[in-house]
């Protein structure tokens, strides 16, 4: 009898449970695969936590895609409460003032504790505005780092370059000569070109790389970058380097399977790499060029952070703001590093990582967040120019062109100082 | 002839007014919202937009990429309506021939039509990819290193390839209806008159299929433009860099992936004004030298 009664209480309570009425919120993203598994994996998990708030993760295709739909919502007043957008379209968003609610301003008006110091310092402004406030959470945070294949280098008698130099006349070589593409990279204007200013301590824009303005011109002609992109084209001509045009995929297929030795790409693609590939690899610091520094700095996040949008009630804000305490605890962040690779955002959350010793089982999972603890310079925080996408596009097509040899150097990189600066002109044009 | 009467006034006013409203919403209104955005300058979000003028389309005229994208535009339509038309007149034309198993020779060269653009985009990705395609492996047999996605000329012929490979069984469909039209004793008559095949094809069975040749010519030219952005769209993959791509893909590319509404516009209004001067063009000067029965 008795158990009955609690039986039947116990059902009325999960019956009576969905009367109070959650606080839905959607979250758009452009996490597909294995990363989108893990999305679903930690909103499913904060809904579980807790039964005030309901958040439902959309994927909404590429970065691009995302970004597109999301300032279609906005123009039909139809956007979702939190969207991921990534490093070149933060420009766009964030120029847009009463498009987004900074998210210092959100957690602080929510009663939800806020301290920028609590992020790793690679993290801490690529996202902000000009005065330092954070207007998007960083989220999946990555650097360019280097992958190799262990065996690969251990066959050729050689260890992972730490300079450009040493890869030219040492390692590439060598790996050339044991049958191996030496090396490959999977994105020209984040790799070689954002992070190669970043990593020489180079100014890639002016007004502090366009962190101060909008009439903004880009460095991109300065005389490193070109050496650079000159070096490139001449390994790939000589078979010490694999270019497999702009595609990400098409450039770490090659590493996945085995032929290329090393590879150029995201500490986030350290989570599938370890998936897909039958081989013992590690990873390193992005090289770099000791002709131009002795003194190489970190790099800064690219991948993307999550932005409160404006025009919702303030229920739902504050769903947003508690998902956001949830998404930056501790635990959540470990496991978002563990099962993807992308950076812990929080010192607490690499402490946490340490303890628990995740770098001693894996310690290429550790590069990301060490590049990005390197010492900062006054070129390191990031850039902020608007229609970047598209000068990543102009980017993209010079410099293909240039490696399949149909422009020259000076010819490419003339091309896309023009475009981007008449890109630059008409976004500062669009914001007056 | 005899006119028709209409009593009423109204009925064949009310009759129209469903077709006439959905063009109104799908066509006319999103027409002049782009013809009047090409005007201005716009950021992002729609906070703000100022007038511009011309500006959008100076700024077309004086970009050497977007004229870039115009000449292959205009090679890529040739190639493929070429292509497919020639294609498909040379199957149609055997196929007519064939007697015993007809039927199954007609489906299986008809098939590759319910093939979606996007998904036979996904076929030619699969086929001509660097890493894993089977037509560069046949490539690196015969000694070519094909490159889809770095060479520009390679892109451009896995676009031409499947984009012809889809459309050419359309063309086969009406090119064989067409023949099978013409009247058998007009043909037997002209085998009388001559035995050559060749001859007999370009005096009498050509100029018959004339009217059928010229409304494949025009759907041909406005697939080539247009329906082809699935094909285009997967072959690039999400990155335009040195790419091949095609104006209506430009306007995409412009619009939707660099969120610049004004560029964008003043490009699909460009692409108005050339359909426009193509359907003209189809009926003032080509109608009135084609026979139809």
């Amino acid at each position: 009898m008795k158990t009955t009664t609690i039986l039947a209480a116990g059902a009325l309570v999960g019956l009576a449970a969905p009367v109070f009425a959650e606080t839905e919120i959607t979250w758009w993203h452009g996490m597909g695969g294995q990363l989108g598994e893990v999305v679903n994996k930690i909103s499913a998990d904060f809904n579980a936590s807790q039964d005030e708030y309901k958040i439902t993760p959309v994927f909404k295709g590429t970065y691009e895609e995302t970004l597109t739909a999301t300032i279609a919502a906005f123009r039909a007043g139809e956007q979702p409460n939190i969207v991921q957008v990534f490093d070149a379209g933060a420009a766009t968003v964030i120029a847009a003032p009463g498009a987004v609610l900074p998210v210092e301003d959100l957690l602080k008006a929510n009663d939800v504790p806020f301290d920028i110091e609590d992020y790793i310092s690679g993290v801490r402004y690529f996202f902000a505005d000009s005065d330092g406030k954070m207007i998007g959470m960083p989220f999946n945070s990555s650097s360019p780092i280097m992958y190799y294949n262990t065996e690969a280098l251990e066959k050729a008698g050689v260890t992972p370059p730490k300079t450009w130099e040493e890869f030219e006349t040492v390692t590439a070589p060598a790996l050339k000569d044991a049958g191996y593409i030496p090396m490959t990279q999977s994105h020209m204007p984040w790799i070689f070109t954002e992070n190669f200013f970043s990593r020489h301590n180079l100014p890639f824009a002016s007004d502090n790389n366009g962190f101060d303005s909008v009439n903004v011109t880009i460095n991109i002609d300065a005389p490193e970058i070109k050496d650079h992109f000159a070096s490139f084209k001449s390994w790939v001509d000589e078979g010490l380097f694999g270019f497999y045009g702009a595609a990400w995929d098409d450039n770490a297929k090659p590493f996945e399977q085995g032929d290329a030795a090393m590879w150029l790409g995201s500490s986030g693609s350290f989570g599938g790499l370890a998936q897909k590939a039958d081989f013992e690899f590690s990873s390193t610091y992005l090289p770099y060029w000791e002709k131009i520094t002795t003194e190489p700095k970190q790099t800064f996040i690219g991948g993307a952070a999550n932005f409160a949008m404006s025009g919702h009630s303030d229920e739902e804000n504050k769903a947003t703001a508690e998902f956001f305490r949830y998404l930056t605890s501790p635990e959540v962040q470990y496991m978002w590093h563990k099962e993807t690779g992308y950076v812990p955002i929080t010192t607490a959350a690499y402490e946490l990582a340490k303890e628990d010793g995740h770098y001693d089982r894996f310690p290429a999972a550790e590069t990301g967040i060490l590049q990005l603890s390197l010492p900062a310079g006054e070129n390191t925080r990031g850039y902020r120019m608007g229609f970047y996408v598209q000068i990543r596009d102009v980017m993209n097509r010079e410099y293909t062109r240039l490696l399949t040899g149909e422009t020259s150097v000076e010819d490419a990189f003339a091309a896309i100082k023009k475009e981007a600066d008449e890109l630059l002109a008409r976004f500062s044009q669009t914001q007056s | 002839m005899k006119r028709a009467r209409f009593d009423h006034r109204l009925l064949p006013v009310a009759l129209l007014i469903p077709q006439l409203t959905i063009i109104a919403i799908f066509f006319y209104w999103p027409a002049w919202n782009a013809v009047q955005s090409s005007f201005y300058l716009q950021d992002p979000f729609g906070f703000g937009s100022q007038f511009v003028g011309m500006e959008n389309y100076t700024r077309l005229w004086n970009s050497s990429e977007y004229m870039r994208v115009a000449r292959f535009t205009l090679v890529f339509t040739l190639l493929v309506t070429g292509f497919s038309l020639g294609l498909a007149l040379l199957l149609a034309v055997k196929a007519d021939k064939v007697i015993r198993g007809a039927r199954t020779y007609r489906t299986l060269l008809m098939w590759v039509y319910a093939v979606a653009p996007p998904v036979a985009g996904l076929i030619g990705v699969a086929l001509f990819d660097q890493n894993i395609g089977a037509i560069t492996d046949l490539f690196a047999a015969l000694g070519y290193d094909y490159r889809l996605g770095v060479s520009y000329t390679d892109t451009a012929f896995a676009m031409v390839v499947v984009s012809v490979w889809i459309q050419t069984p359309v063309n086969f469909i009406f090119f064989l209806s067409g023949l099978q039209s013409i009247p058998k004793p007009v043909l037997e008559a002209a085998k009388i008159d001559n035995p050559s095949g060749f001859r007999r094809f370009r005096d009498i069975t050509f100029p018959l299929l004339a009217p059928t040749a010229f409304f494949l010519l025009i759907i041909n030219i406005t697939y080539a433009l247009f329906d082809t952005f699935g094909i285009i769209d997967t072959l690039v993959k999400n990155n335009p860099a040195s790419n091949p791509m095609t104006l209506v893909y430009k306007v995409f590319i412009d619009g939707f992936r660099g969120n610049d509404i004004g560029g964008s516009s003043a490009q699909s209004v460009v692409l108005m004004v050339l359909v426009l001067i193509l359907t003209v063009f189809q009926f003032r000067l080509l109608e009135r030298r084609i026979h139809y029965t």
